[in-house]
Parts: structure tokens; C-alpha cells; sequence
């Protein structure tokens, strides 16, 4: 076999034993938490009959391990339960949110993952000069103010003041694409900022690094200029650390924009997992849970792959 | 007289340098050098490291290494002065009429991108050549260079191919553009013996053909002497005598020259074996976890009391591992070793102290082999305190009769590594392996890293030391000038076996096995045409079989 498809598997097995750990974490956490679902939906005045009619109906009562296994047997075939508050399929609401969430990930990530590695390259053509001054100190600045605050200004400035874009970002089946990307598009120029500073300073470390390198020094003394120097030769020798600081942002991209789908009040997975911890609804926490769980662990697997990828020597053996 | 190629008057160049805890200082590394370069001649550039050799070939390209500057003077490259050319001339000079082959080509080759694309891309950049014409010339060049498959070797990656074939295919980077100058930069020192002479017959070969000119530098003068037609001599920055390679080899003017050219000529008379050897080696059988092929098979040899076995062989020959073994750092699969009369256990932890203070070892980095935070005085102080208890005056007694043996003064105590020279810290590691009056010392290639002068000075001590001592040397060495010069008897190691052993004038001597012939018949030696004559011996030969 050949070596990297070894390696691949190897990585795609781990991948998967790790979620199967992710699955057992989630559910611990969960179940130790405070409180009780069937007080909260009766409320504080249940009898205790009631409180406990309600429990065997849910299955609250059965023991921890086959409550595990008949949810992870669920989740296996694909049933991720019911909300226990309003008894629909969690399969079926996560699913709108999900791709409303990857949608503006997506678009998030087309526009912040090329910026940032050319904004990385150009600061290492113009390290320690002007140029590269501007852009850390920049990126640095946004990544330090809070997303919400960044988006209330850009809210005010270009909603408000100059009325461009939408300052809600709430968007349906029936929107076209652009009318969605219109909805979105402030969303993305705040989630842009958050994850710029991040990818570019690694592009520029990675490849600060290698152009220490001898063959950097071959590829100067054949009298190549600097930018093609940097693309051509350092690069392809950074990818491998670039990619995992890549991938790390999106997985923020997709767990982390809680705060900025409630700020623009978007229909996504993070509002929809605030929702659902409020009202104690733990079957739809722990689907949440595992969907990120999945997200990272999906990210990170692909961030691995690719750096072995990019590996010559595993590429093209002797 | 023609038009020189490249005419260099006045160079100065400088650096800045950090010492740690002063504050930087600017110091100048080449105090005013001239020289002419005719075109298709080859200029050997030679002296011992911090002489400026590399430096001033890269000033011919107007590239300064690291914080290395060029401060003053003037470098004329086909009548253009290259010190005061924009950036845009720079680059079309570089890779254009100038290249460069580096010591490390294994370092030098992008391991990202394909050969071919590497050789070709100065050619088709600079717009000397369409693509197919550059690999066209480069698919020639790797048949010239005598490289296996011309037409498919260049779509390899670079670890795909042997350290001796990379630096052939860096030489071919070097001269597909067509270039006036070739600045080549100890291209043959990284590679093993037997690999050099292939490559340096290529390389020279090569400039032959092409009609390029060049400069060669190298800190070896016997290897210079077979490629060049003009040598010249620097020490501290300075040149001190410039020649052809006539004069310089046979009718060298300045004490220095002839220092360099008598190097490695220390007489050294064996010495008779004892009945009771030191150290006994049966049939040492060893592989490395994880591996599944033996790097030592069945070797057996002996050291007699007081003498030196050197085992000599190229990299990858087992020779390193046999050290591993004999200290108990790597145990064995087989066999047994006997240490003055008793047997030593296979692993160094469950040896007695007794076995480890009269085994010692000499490393070839003595500066990774000492603690920087450490003096002097401590780290040789240290196997005194551990091995004999010794404190106080008396310890400091001994440290300083140590530091006498070594041929290093007072004051030398309170001294850390980074202010000692090369030479004075291998002695330093030298005083420390002999403060454990040690009954056998392994040394693992002492000398490979020094200056030839200076590795000279280190054999002699070593050398006296072992009259004085009585201490058997195990000294390991891919140099067979080091060889002579010190062993009493030689096992030659070849994949993991020892293809050829006894004492030194038995081993040094006709009929040789076919190995052994090949490794001595390719130590370059000191005299006009020594090249030719082997490479046509080697030719005859391959042509009667």
C-alpha cells in the first residue's frame, strides 16, 4: 500500500475515535449539569407525581450507560432525537441552521483565508518596513476589539450611515442569492476582521521561517525577484503550518459565531444553541455539541492530511 | 593579455557580529583583496575557516551572507563595476553570468519543487533560453555530468537522488544558463571520498567543455590543485601569496603556504602488538530498533594496550555504530566485547563505575559536547569529583595539570566554550576524557571538524598523550591522511563489515581487496595531474575486466 494512503487511513480512524470520545464527553457534561427538564417545562408549582410521570416519559430515569448507547445508537443512523421543549425533530431544525451557519462561513472563509495569505506574503516582501507594520498593527487591532463591538460599528457606520447593506442579517428559502449575500454581508466583514490577524501571522512566521533556508539562498543568487521567491520557494514549504492555522479558523468560523448571529440576529447554529441551554433542552445542547465536535475534528483532519500531503518526501517516495 | 572577467580591487568587506552580553560591533572579514580572473580560467580560492574564501566568492555576485557587507573596493564582472549596480543589474547578473554551487546541495535544492524545474529556472527567467531549449541543455549537461538516465532524472525530487548525484545536478543548475563564472563553494567537502573523485572529475570536466570560468574554494589544497590553474592563498582576510598551481604546490614562497602543503605529513612508527589486548571484539552482530537490517555483521577486532586501532570507512559503513556499541549505548545482537581481561555487559546503565571511567569518549562536535554554561575548570572538574572524589586544592591541582598536558596555559580555568578557538576546545574535551585516567579513549571523527593545520596540532597531542598516558586510542575516521598518521593497526569498515584488517603497514600494502583499493587509490594527493591519472587507471582497469 502505498505509504500516504496508510497514513490517511491511519488519521481518518483516529478522526473517528476521537468523535466516539467527544460523544462520551458530551454527554457527561450534560448530564451532571444542574437542573431538571421536566421541572422546567411544568414548571415550579408540578406535583411531584407529575415532575415523575414526566420523567419515565422522557426517560430520565433509565441508567446513564443505556441512555448513552441508545442515544449514540440514534445519532449512528442518523436521529439526533427529539427537543424535548417543543417535540419536533432535532434532525430536521438543525439541519436550516446548519446550512445557514456553513453558508456564511463559506462566504467568510472565501474572502478571509486568501486575504490573509496574501496579506501574510506581502509582509514578509516588506518585513520590518512600512507595509508590514500596517498590516500586523491593523490585523492585531481587530483581532483585540471584541466582535460584537466591531460589529455595532459597522453597523453605525456602514448601515446606518451610509446605508449600504442590511444591519439585520435574517434570510429565508425565499431570498435570491444575492439578496442573501446583501443580508450577509456585514456579518462577514466582522467575522473577516476576527480571523484575519490569526492566519496572516502564521502565513508570515511560516514563511519568515523558511526563508532561512539554503535553497532560498540558491533561489537569490539565480537573481529571482522577492515576490517570487516567496511564492515559488518558501511557500510550497510552508503550506503544512499554514493550513492547520487555517482550518483551526474555520472550525471558529462555523462553533464560534455565537455572538455574532445573535448580534445580527442570524438564523444560525449558535443562536439556535443559545435558545435551547436556556430552556434546559438537552437533547438538542448535546446534537449541537457533537456537530461542532464533528466540525473540528473534520477540520483538523483535513488540516492533517493536507500537511502530509504536501510532504514530498511522502508524496514521492524513493 | 585579455580582458579580465572578473577583476576585484580593494575588497573590504565587513560584518556585525553579537557577542553575547557586549554590545554589537562592526568587524571587518576581508581587508582589501585583489585579483584578475581571465575568461575560462579557474581561480582556487583556499585557506582555513574565517580566511574570507566564500565570502569573497559571493561578493562576485554582489551577495553578502547573513549580516555581511561589502565596505569598500570594486568588483568588475565583464567591465562593470557589480558593488555599485541597482538591484535590477544585480539580478541579471546573478543566475545570468554568475552562479554559485554550494557545499550542501542537499540543502540548496528546494525539496518542493521537481529537479528539472530547479536547474531550468535561472536559464528561462533570465531569458537566455525558451524552456525546451533549457532542458534540452540541462538533459545535456546531466549527461555530461555523468549522472544515471539524463532524460528522466531531472523529473525527480530532490531526495530522490544520492547526496553525490544532487551535487552534480547543482552543478548543472550552475551551468545551464550559459554562464561567463562559476563560483563554486566547497562543492565536493560534504561527500565521502570515493564520491568525491567522481564529482570532481565531472566538475572539471564540466568547465572544460563549457569554457566557463571559475572560482574554486576549497580548504583542501590537494583538491584544488587538480582543478585549477591559478591558486591564491588568504588567511584572516588577507591574501597571503597568489600563484599558479605549479608554484604554489611545488615552490610555495610564504611559511604559510608551506605549511598548508606539508599538512598531514606527521611520521608516525608502529608499534608491535602486546600479547594482552585492551580491548577484544568478537563478533559484533547489531541493528537499530525498528529496523530490519543489520548495520554491524560479525565484526571482530582487537586494540592492543597503549596503540591505536583506527577504523576507517565512508558514511552509512557502520563505523559510529561500532562506538555506539563498544560504550554500551547500543547493545548488541550478537557476540561479546572483553575490556582489559573481563567482559563488559552489553548496556551501559548496569555497568560498573569502574567500566565507564576507563572507557571515555572524543566526539567530533566539541561544541555541542560541553555544557556553554560551564568553564573550563568545571567541566574538566567534573570526572574528577565523579570518578575519584577529589575536591578543593587538590582538584584544582589536577585541573591545572590537565590543562599543561594540553598545552593550554593559566587563566584558561575561568574560560566558557564560546571563548575558545575550534582547536582549543577539542582539547579541552580531550583534558576532560583523560582526567578519568581512562585505559581505552573512542575517538569519533576529533579532527573532521578542524582546520587542517589545527587537526594536525590535535594528532600530535594525542599522539604525546598516549606515550605519556598509556592509553589505547579506538579512532574512528572516514580520512585515511588521519589514518596514517596515527594508527598502529586499521580495520576498513564497508557496510557494517570489516573488509580488511590487520596492522598498519599490512593493510596499506598491495595486493588490496577491491575496496580498500578504491578508498586509497581516491584520497586526492598533493600533485599536478593526480586526477587524470586515476580517473585513466580506473578507466584501463574497467576496460581489462
Amino acid at each position: 500500500m502505498h505509504p500516504i494512503l496508510k497514513l490517511v487511513a491511519q488519521r481518518l480512524a483516529l478522526g473517528f475515535l476521537l468523535l466516539i470520545a467527544a460523544s462520551v464527553l458530551i454527554f457527561a457534561g450534560t448530564s451532571i449539569l444542574p437542573g431538571d427538564v421536566a421541572q422546567q417545562i411544568l414548571g415550579q408549582s408540578a406535583t411531584p407525581e407529575a415532575l415523575e410521570n414526566l420523567r419515565r416519559e422522557l426517560g430520565l430515569n433509565e441508567p446513564a450507560l443505556s441512555r448513552y448507547f441508545s442515544w449514540l445508537g440514534g445519532i449512528l443512523q442518523g436521529d439526533l432525537g427529539t427537543a424535548l421543549t417543543n417535540g419536533r425533530d432535532i434532525a430536521e431544525s438543525l439541519g436550516t441552521r446548519l446550512a445557514n451557519t456553513l453558508f456564511l462561513a463559506f462566504w467568510a472563509a472565501l474572502i478571509s483565508v486568501p486575504l490573509a495569505i496574501f496579506l501574510g506574503l506581502l509582509a514578509v516582501r516588506y518585513k520590518d518596513r512600512w507595509p508590514d507594520k500596517l498590516i500586523s498593527g491593523v490585523t492585531l487591532t481587530t483581532i483585540s476589539i471584541p466582535e460584537f463591538m466591531i460589529g455595532y460599528v459597522l453597523i453605525y457606520w456602514i448601515s446606518i450611515k451610509f446605508g449600504w447593506f442590511s444591519s439585520v442579517a435574517i434570510i429565508n428559502d425565499s431570498m435570491t442569492l444575492g439578496q442573501k449575500l446583501n443580508a450577509i454581508a456585514i456579518p462577514v466583514m466582522v467575522l473577516t476582521l476576527v480571523v484575519l490577524a490569526h492566519m496572516m501571522r502564521m502565513t508570515r512566521a511560516a514563511i519568515l521561517n523558511v526563508m532561512q533556508s539554503a535553497y532560498i539562498e540558491t533561489a537569490e543568487l539565480k537573481g529571482m525577484p522577492m515576490l517570487r521567491i516567496i511564492r515559488k520557494h518558501a511557500f510550497p514549504n510552508a503550506i503544512a503550518p499554514i493550513v492547520n492555522v487555517v482550518m483551526i479558523n474555520l472550525a471558529y468560523l462555523v462553533v464560534g459565531v455565537v455572538v455574532v448571529e445573535v448580534v445580527f440576529a442570524y438564523p444560525g447554529m449558535g443562536q439556535y444553541l443559545v435558545d435551547h441551554v436556556a430552556k434546559r433542552d438537552i437533547p438538542v445542547v448535546q446534537a449541537c455539541g457533537l456537530i461542532f465536535a464533528a466540525v473540528y475534528i473534520g477540520l483538523n483532519l483535513v488540516a492533517d492530511i493536507v500537511s502530509i500531503l504536501a510532504n514530498p518526501r511522502l508524496r514521492h517516495p524513493k | 593579455m585579455t580582458e579580465p572577467l572578473l577583476k576585484v580591487r580593494g575588497l573590504k568587506i565587513g560584518a556585525t557580529i553579537y557577542p553575547p552580553g557586549e554590545k554589537a560591533r562592526d568587524i571587518e572579514i576581508v581587508h582589501g583583496v585583489d585579483f584578475d580572473l581571465e575568461p575560462g580560467k579557474v581561480l582556487g580560492l583556499i585557506g582555513e575557516s574565517g580566511a574570507g574564501k566564500s565570502t569573497i566568492g559571493l561578493a562576485s555576485m554582489a551577495y553578502g551572507r547573513g549580516g555581511v557587507e561589502i565596505t569598500g573596493g570594486s568588483v568588475e564582472v565583464n567591465g562593470r563595476d557589480v558593488l555599485q549596480s541597482g538591484i535590477r543589474d544585480i539580478r541579471r547578473l546573478r543566475g545570468a553570468e554568475v552562479t554559485y554551487v554550494s557545499q550542501s546541495a542537499a540543502a540548496s535544492f528546494n525539496p518542493a519543487k521537481k529537479i528539472m524545474e530547479q536547474v531550468t529556472e535561472a536559464a528561462i527567467l533570465q531569458g537566455k533560453f525558451t524552456r525546451a531549449e533549457a532542458e534540452q541543455r540541462a538533459v545535456t549537461l546531466f549527461a555530461k555530468l555523468g549522472l544515471p538516465d539524463p532524460e528522466n532524472i531531472g523529473q525527480r525530487y530532490p531526495h530522490q537522488v544520492s547526496g553525490g548525484q544532487l551535487q552534480r545536478c547543482m552543478t548543472a543548475l550552475a551551468l545551464c544558463p550559459e554562464p561567463d563564472l562559476v563560483v563554486f563553494d566547497e562543492p565536493t567537502t560534504a561527500l565521502d571520498v570515493t564520491t568525491q573523485i567522481d564529482v570532481l572529475a565531472a566538475i572539471k570536466e564540466a568547465i572544460r567543455d563549457t569554457g566557463v570560468a571559475a572560482l574554486y574554494i576549497t580548504h583542501d589544497l590537494a583538491v584544488v590543485a587538480q582543478v585549477s590553474d591559478h591558486i591564491m592563498v588568504l588567511r584572516m582576510g588577507d591574501m597571503v601569496e597568489y600563484g599558479t598551481v605549479d608554484q604554489i604546490i611545488n615552490q610555495p614562497r610564504e611559511d604559510y603556504t608551506r605549511a598548508l602543503v606539508s599538512v598531514r605529513s606527521i611520521e608516525h612508527e608502529e608499534k608491535q602488538p602486546s600479547p594482552d589486548p585492551v580491548l577484544k571484539v568478537k563478533g559484533i552482530t547489531a541493528r537499530y530498533k525498528g529496523t530490519n537490517f543489520d548495520v554491524l555483521k560479525d565484526v571482530n577486532v582487537e586494540l592492543h594496550r597503549g596503540q591505536t586501532l583506527a577504523v576507517v570507512g565512508e558514511s552509512g559503513s557502520g563505523k559510529s555504530t561500532l562506538a555506539r556499541v563498544i560504550t554500551g549505548l547500543l547493545p548488541p545482537s550478537a557476540g561479546s566485547i572483553t575490556f582489559d581481561g573481563r567482559a563488559l555487559t552489553p548496556d551501559m546503565p548496569s555497568r560498573p563505575i569502574d567500566d565507564l571511567r576507563e572507557l571515555q569518549m572524543i566526539y567530533q562536535m566539541a561544541d555541542t559536547a560541553m555544557n556553554p554554561r560551564q568553564t573550563v575548570g568545571t567541566i574538566i572538574g567534573r570526572p574528577l569529583e565523579f570518578y575519584f572524589g577529589l575536591r578543593g586544592a587538590e582538584k584544582q591541582k589536577r585541573i591545572q595539570e590537565l590543562l599543561d598536558e594540553i598545552e593550554l596555559g593559566e587563566g584558561f580555568q575561568d574560560r566558557y566554550p564560546a571563548e575558545l578557538s575550534g582547536g582549543q576546545k577539542q582539547r579541552v574535551c580531550i583534558a576532560r576524557a583523560l582526567a578519568a585516567k581512562p585505559k581505552l579513549i573512542i575517538c569519533d571523527e576529533v579532527t573532521s571538524a578542524l582546520d587542517p593545520l589545527v587537526a594536525d596540532g590535535i594528532l600530535k597531542l594525542l599522539l604525546d598523550l598516549q606515550k605519556i598516558e598509556d592509553v589505547a586510542y579506538l579512532f574512528i575516521t572516514h580520512d585515511l591522511a588521519t589514518v596514517r598518521a596515527i594508527a598502529d593497526s586499521i580495520a576498513v569498515m564497508f557496510q557494517g563489515e570489516v573488509v580488511r584488517y590487520g596492522p598498519k603497514s599490512q593493510v596499506l600494502s598491495p595486493p588490496f581487496d577491491d575496496y580498500t583499493d578504491l578508498l586509497l587509490s581516491s584520497v586526492p594527493e598533493m600533485r599536478l595531474g593526480w586526477l587524470e591519472e586515476v580517473i585513466a587507471n580506473r578507466k584501463m582497469e574497467s576496460a581489462g575486466n
